[in-house]
């Protein structure tokens, strides 16, 4: 595999010159024999309704002084049964429910979701199709990122990155509004294919996105990656081992944080990504500063890829030619009795997926998205079940936290990237 | 899977590959911890990522599946490991204590599909509020609108005591008010 360590551009060891931790005052100050107050824990209680969560996530915190002894994540406050309604919707119609789950990264999930059903049903998707949903996921990605980026870095106190961020964000927005019609909730996959093919001029917006955003993303890492108050704030706080983190389930870039090379789209390859050419960066310390290189390394890895699928996107067609699966034209529709009605079925019938069940995941921007779909002959799922890794990596937060300060506990919070829509789901 | 019939013998109900070319052993509940406790130790295998812990309920009266989603990150490979549960005996053991990632994700299926997992360190809900009294939402006999009528529910939300909710239940340090006991779920009641 690829492999790219990030390294620090700034050394941990005070004896190598450059360290931005406290001086030895602080030291000194930190030496005082603590006085007994004789106090007890104190509970408090972030969230729901808290900008720093990220969503709407509470967390009971226990502590002593200002350390926290213990942190109870408690979630559900968005539960909105999305895998109950999919059992009651036709395959095609659970599309629209897919990006609102991860409302951050919408075009990751509504590939994988029928990149899944796909595979259940045993479709392959044209070549044109192949390379447009790369592109869509890779530019997700980037938007996902983003977002973690911007956010994060307020909750650190730096404000101008945030801008920075939400300024490129704005222009991946519109690049999904030409593509869909919509900015967040863009449904823009069907089974067999897409909505529609791509919007004349579409592939050169990206392109021009492409060529213009790393000047953005080098901004910022100049505003960030050596910032001492971004550093202080960053560099061993919410340390996890390799071992700890795979036990515990971390996938994404928080696993990649620790070491552990495991990325879909080297191991598991699909969409052709083991042709692409591209690096998957590691980290060495697992701690919140590394999560933070590892995304930015990540941002650029993608706009190497989307370079590349903008250079190999073939013409043709988008949708698979089955007239059991890919809607006639709506020329033919309203030309002809047949296409009317072979519609008028497609639409009402659903398409029949086989008694089988079918596990399928992709490399998403928070971890192993996978999808777990299982069919019984019929055109609805028995079971559609949504692999969420923000749910997972959540779920560590209090191994990360306690023995921390309260304030590093927003920044490892911060640092895990979560979607509270993915998590309650 | 031969090594796993060949080491666990009839533990291993059956296997059998999807159409899309996965995995998938069919394992005895009694003997879950045991085999997937080799499958994550056996340096042949070292299914060392537990992917994901979900249940499939069929409806029926089938057999609640339990689903563990097995990833090899050395050897890069998949194995889906499935639990059949009959209805009137939705018990298995937790796998907590190998897979940290179990904790959550069991007690999601706790949750949703009211599988009890034993030795559980913490089998609470987890989406739904604790003293959600409307049954096991994925079951196939739960109704999609929910058991109770929207004004039930209303008046269940406006008659809930904040107080419970905001009060962890082994806070023991400052005297806070006693905590209700925890409500149970009702079980064994609504088995198809």
């Amino acid at each position: 595999m690829a492999r790219k360590t990030v390294e620090y551009t700034v050394s941990r060891n005070p004896e190598a010159g450059m360290d931005f931790r406290p001086t030895q005052g602080w030291d000194a100050a930190v030496d005082l024999p603590e006085p007994d107050f004789g106090s007890e824990h104190m509970l408090i209680n972030i969230g729901p309704q808290h900008p720093a969560t990220h969503g709407v996530l509470r967390l009971l915190c226990e502590l002593e002084g200002e350390t926290v002894v213990k942190v109870t994540p408690h979630i559900g406050y968005l539960h909105t049964g999305f895998e109950k309604l999919g059992e009651y919707r036709t395959w095609n119609q659970i599309v629209t429910l897919t990006d609102r789950i991860d409302y951050l990264a919408p075009l990751i999930y509504n590939c994988a979701y029928v990149m899944a059903v796909e595979k259940l049903m045993g479709i392959e998707v044209t070549e044109r199709c192949k390379v447009v949903r790369v592109i869509l996921m890779e530019l997700d990605r980037i938007f996902s990122h983003l977002l973690w980026l911007g956010t994060t870095a307020i909750d650190v106190g730096a404000f101008t990155p945030f801008l920075y961020a939400f300024q490129e964000r704005e222009r991946i927005y519109t690049l999904h509004e030409s593509l869909t019609g919509a900015r967040i909730t863009t449904s823009a996959t069907r089974i067999g294919g897409m909505m529609a093919d791509l919007p004349e001029g579409w592939a050169e917006a990206v392109r021009e996105f492409c060529n213009t955003f790393p000047n953005t993303l080098e901004e910022i890492h100049q505003l960030l990656t050596t910032n001492a108050i971004h550093l202080g704030r960053t560099q061993d706080v919410g340390v996890i081992s390799a071992e700890d983190a795979v036990n515990c389930g971390f996938t994404g870039p928080n696993l990649r944080a620790t070491g552990v090379e495991y990325d879909l789209r080297k191991d598991a390859p699909y969409y052709d990504y083991e042709t692409y050419d591209f690096e998957v960066p590691v980290g060495q310390h697992g701690d919140c500063y590394d999560r933070y290189l590892v995304r930015m390394e990540e941002m650029s890895q993608s706009v190497r890829i989307l370079h590349q699928a903008l250079d190999r996107l073939p013409d043709g067609p988008i949708d698979v030619e089955d007239p059991r699966i890919t809607l006639p034209s709506k020329t033919d529709c309203m030309n002809d009795m047949e296409s009317m009605i072979h519609h008028f079925k497609l639409i009402t019938d659903g398409i029949p997926a086989p008694a089988e069940d079918c596990y399928f995941a992709v490399e998403g921007s928070k971890g192993e998205l996978g999808m777990y779909v299982v069919g019984d002959g019929g055109p609805k799922p028995v079971r559609w079940r949504i692999r969420p890794p923000s749910f997972v990596n959540l779920s560590v937060i209090a191994k990360l936290a306690e023995g921390h300060m309260l304030s590093d506990l927003i920044m490892i919070n911060a640092s895990l990237d979560i979607v509270l829509g993915e998590i309650d789901r | 899977m031969e090594a796993l019939i060949a080491r666990f013998g009839d533990a291993v109900q059956r296997t059998e590959i999807t159409s899309a070319g996965q995995d998938v052993v069919y394992v005895n509940p009694a003997r879950n911890t045991e085999v997937l406790g080799w499958l994550k130790d056996d340096s042949d295998h070292r299914y060392d990522l537990l992917v994901d812990v979900t249940a499939v309920d069929y409806g029926g009266g089938r057999p609640i599946e339990v689903v563990y989603q097995l990833w090899s990150i050395p050897h890069k490979r998949a194995l889906r490991v499935k639990c059949e549960l009959p209805l009137d005996a939705l018990e298995v053991a937790s796998v907590v204590s190998l897979w940290q990632t179990a904790d959550w994700l069991e007690r999601e299926v706790f949750d949703l599909f009211g599988v009890t997992f034993t030795g559980h360190p913490d089998l609470r809900r987890i989406l739904m509020p604790d003293d959600y009294e409307e049954g096991h939402p994925l079951r196939k006999d739960f109704p999609l609108r929910g058991r109770f009528s929207r004004a039930e529910q209303t008046r269940r939300a406006l008659t809930q005591d904040p107080k419970h909710d905001y009060m962890p239940q082994d806070f023991d340090v400052g005297g806070p008010p006693a905590v209700p006991d925890q409500v149970e779920p009702p079980s064994g009641s609504e088995s198809a």
